[in-house]
């Protein structure tokens, strides 16, 4: 008996200490690089070559920032990003919002059809050939609009909220059609306020996915002027690899005297796309969660 | 009430039409709600279908207008798909399911371990604090993930410092150099961005379990390991099996990005897939047909293969996708 319970609790504990560095690995592995990366940031560039820079900054400095926030182009390129970001979240939080719940209204004539019409485009499409050649007929090629309107609607984003809809009592939307509502206000003043938890689930994945965006950038548009961050950022970073070390250029050398290096202003720049979304989806992460949960178990 | 209303309605062919129009009218705010997403879904997915067309044609554009060139274009039948297949089909193939296939066997058990793991902390605080952490790399730009592991995975990376500090080997190993190595990279990084992510669902099928079952088997004496192996691990089981066969039916969907950001000509014999070759071929290339066909060609597979794993769900699940 007792032999048994002992074993019993030497498995209990090999299990507790198997799941505890499990989790506290998984933590490391997806934090550790983001604080590698600050703290070669912050530090001197100079100093970080010599290595060893793990988990503190050595000789602490915010000059690294302060090149790479003087770049026009860099600048330029937030303003963008940050552009297309504020403009084509909400159109396409509202336009798939809308679309959810017209779907989600059962007496909608032809449901079956319009359900189906769009959803199959998650399954089947053009490629990427005939879906270029079609912005280049519609004008949209080399214009900011290209970021905006291919991003307005979204498939997936819209089964998501119909799924929450479909949690939302149907006695609501009835006794508001009796008072007289029609469904443009019943959608502005009931539904949308109820689905918060999925809307801003939506807010997020929208407005990050316009915050990483690069490859449109790269596909649709040629000036210079119409980069993204993103897409600046793998140019800032690709310059590291072709360059080396032998052959520094004038610029190069000029920055050596500084104690900036090239590596500690790509880290600078890399935080300053990171920071941003750092600080918010931990703030919108409860409903994320929910919003993720529910459309998880109706799809 | 069904025969008053057709009663006062009238004639029966014209009650129909009428009663198809009264509704439509009432409707009217529903439809004008649809139109702009309706707007889009015709503009952006299915003209777009019609271009599939210039597979079959020998397209070069000459300036009439796309509909004039890809109409007045010479017809070639399955030629450019004939070519790919007598050419780098069976690399981009071998590529694309090797990727799809390791990614899968990491990434698949990696949430479902973690969630169980997650599962059993007690504390409120430390188990958000956790999650929060896990997600961080699925918000992060492919651009950012993949230049973190070019540099770790560097000749001078902490990779490489940390196998010769345990002499596993003595030299820098170039791992973004070698194509053997490319399909590993790929299917780790893939796992790290999603296994947050991926764990929300476990977890939230978890919380769904019936917690008697747990306090059942405490009193008749199962260890917390026990309690995992035959209740909780069941009872994900339709969870899994539905996350499998989603895996499965987009297999051919590995992503461009990651390649595109982590692949080197060095190793471009390994991380070519489908969407990469289209992007190198129809866009950079200029081979509009060719790329189309390869795109027609990845599409109406990978539709295959999701309606297949969707009847085989509903089948075993009762539970259709979407």
């Amino acid at each position: 008996m007792v032999k048994r319970k002992s074993r019993r609790t030497a498995g209990k504990f090999i299990f507790d200490i198997f799941r505890v560095l499990f989790i506290i690995f998984i933590c490391i592995v997806c934090v550790y690089p983001f604080w590698n990366i600050f703290v070669i940031s912050v530090n001197d560039g100079q100093d970080a070559l010599r290595g060893g820079l793990y988990f503190w900054p050595r000789m602490f400095t915010l000059e690294n920032y302060e090149q790479i926030l003087q770049r026009k182009e860099f600048l330029h390129a937030i303003m963008v990003t940050l552009g297309r970001t504020l403009i084509g979240t909400p159109l396409v939080v509202l336009n798939t919002s809308m679309l959810a719940y017209v779907l989600s209204r059962e007496k909608l004539i032809g449901r079956k059809f319009w359900t189906l019409l769009f959803i199959f485009t998650m399954y089947f499409s053009g490629g990427m050939v005939p879906y270029y050649l079609q912005l280049k007929n519609l004008g949209l090629l080399d214009k900011f609009a290209v970021y905006i309107f291919p991003a307005m609607l979204n498939v997936y984003y819209m089964i998501l909220i119909r799924s929450y809809l479909y949690g939302i009592p149907e006695s609501l939307v009835e006794s508001a059609q009796l008072d007289g509502a029609n469904d443009l206000r019943i959608y502005a003043q009931i539904i949308f306020p109820l689905a918060k938890p999925v809307i801003m689930t939506i807010v997020l994945f929208a407005s990050i996915s316009h915050w990483n965006a690069w490859f449109d950038s790269r596909l649709y548009t040629n000036s210079m002027d119409l980069k993204t961050l993103q897409l600046v950022l793998v140019e800032i970073l690709n310059q590291f690899q072709t360059s080396g070390s032998n052959g520094a250029s004038l610029a190069q050398k000029a920055q050596m005297m500084s104690g900036v290096t090239q590596k500690s202003v790509q880290m600078a720049a890399v935080m300053v796309a990171t920071i941003p979304i750092i600080c918010v989806y931990p703030f919108v992460q409860k409903y994320f969660v929910k919003g993720i949960m529910i459309g998880a178990v109706k799809a | 009430m069904k025969s008053a209303k057709s009663i006062a309605a009238g004639s029966i062919p014209h009650r129909g039409k009428k009663k198809l129009a009264l509704d439509l009218w009432r409707q009217r705010y529903l439809f004008l709600m649809m139109l702009p997403a309706l707007v889009c879904v015709i503009l952006f997915n299915y003209v777009p279908m019609t271009g599939l067309y210039i597979s079959f044609v020998n397209y070069v554009p000459r300036g009439e207008g796309f509909y004039q060139d890809m109409l007045s274009a010479q017809f070639v039948g399955l030629d450019w798909f004939e070519y790919f297949f007598s050419t780098d089909f069976a690399i981009v193939m071998r590529n694309t399911l090797c990727q799809s296939l390791m990614t899968l066997l990491f990434s698949f058990p990696a949430p479902v371990i973690f969630a169980i793991c997650l599962n059993e902390i007690k504390n409120n605080r430390v188990k958000k604090a956790a999650q929060t952490a896990s997600y961080l790399p699925y918000f992060i730009s492919w651009v950012i993930a993949a230049n973190m592991f070019v540099t770790f995975l560097s000749g001078d990376g902490v990779i490489n410092d940390i196998l010769q500090a345990l002499h596993i080997t003595d030299h820098d190993i170039l791992f973004m150099q070698e194509g053997k190595y490319f399909w590993l990279i790929l299917a780790l990084a893939n796992t790290w961005k999603n296994i947050g992510y991926d764990a929300i669902i476990y977890l939230s099928a978890i919380s769904g379990i019936d917690q008697e079952m747990y306090e059942a088997a405490e009193v008749d004496g199962a260890t917390k390991t026990q309690r995992i192996w035959y209740i909780t691990l069941p009872s994900l089981l339709p969870t899994i099996m539905i996350m499998l066969l989603l895996a499965v039916g987009g297999i051919l969907n590995v992503g461009y990005e990651q390649q595109l950001l982590m692949g080197n000509d060095a190793v471009i014999k390994f991380s070519d897939v489908f969407d990469t070759y289209t992007y190198r071929y129809g866009i950079i290339n200029g081979m509009y047909s060719y790329g189309t066909a390869v795109g027609l060609f990845k599409s109406v597979v990978s539709f295959a293969f999701v309606a297949v794993t969707n009847k085989m769900s509903r089948k075993y699940a009762e539970v259709s996708l979407y």
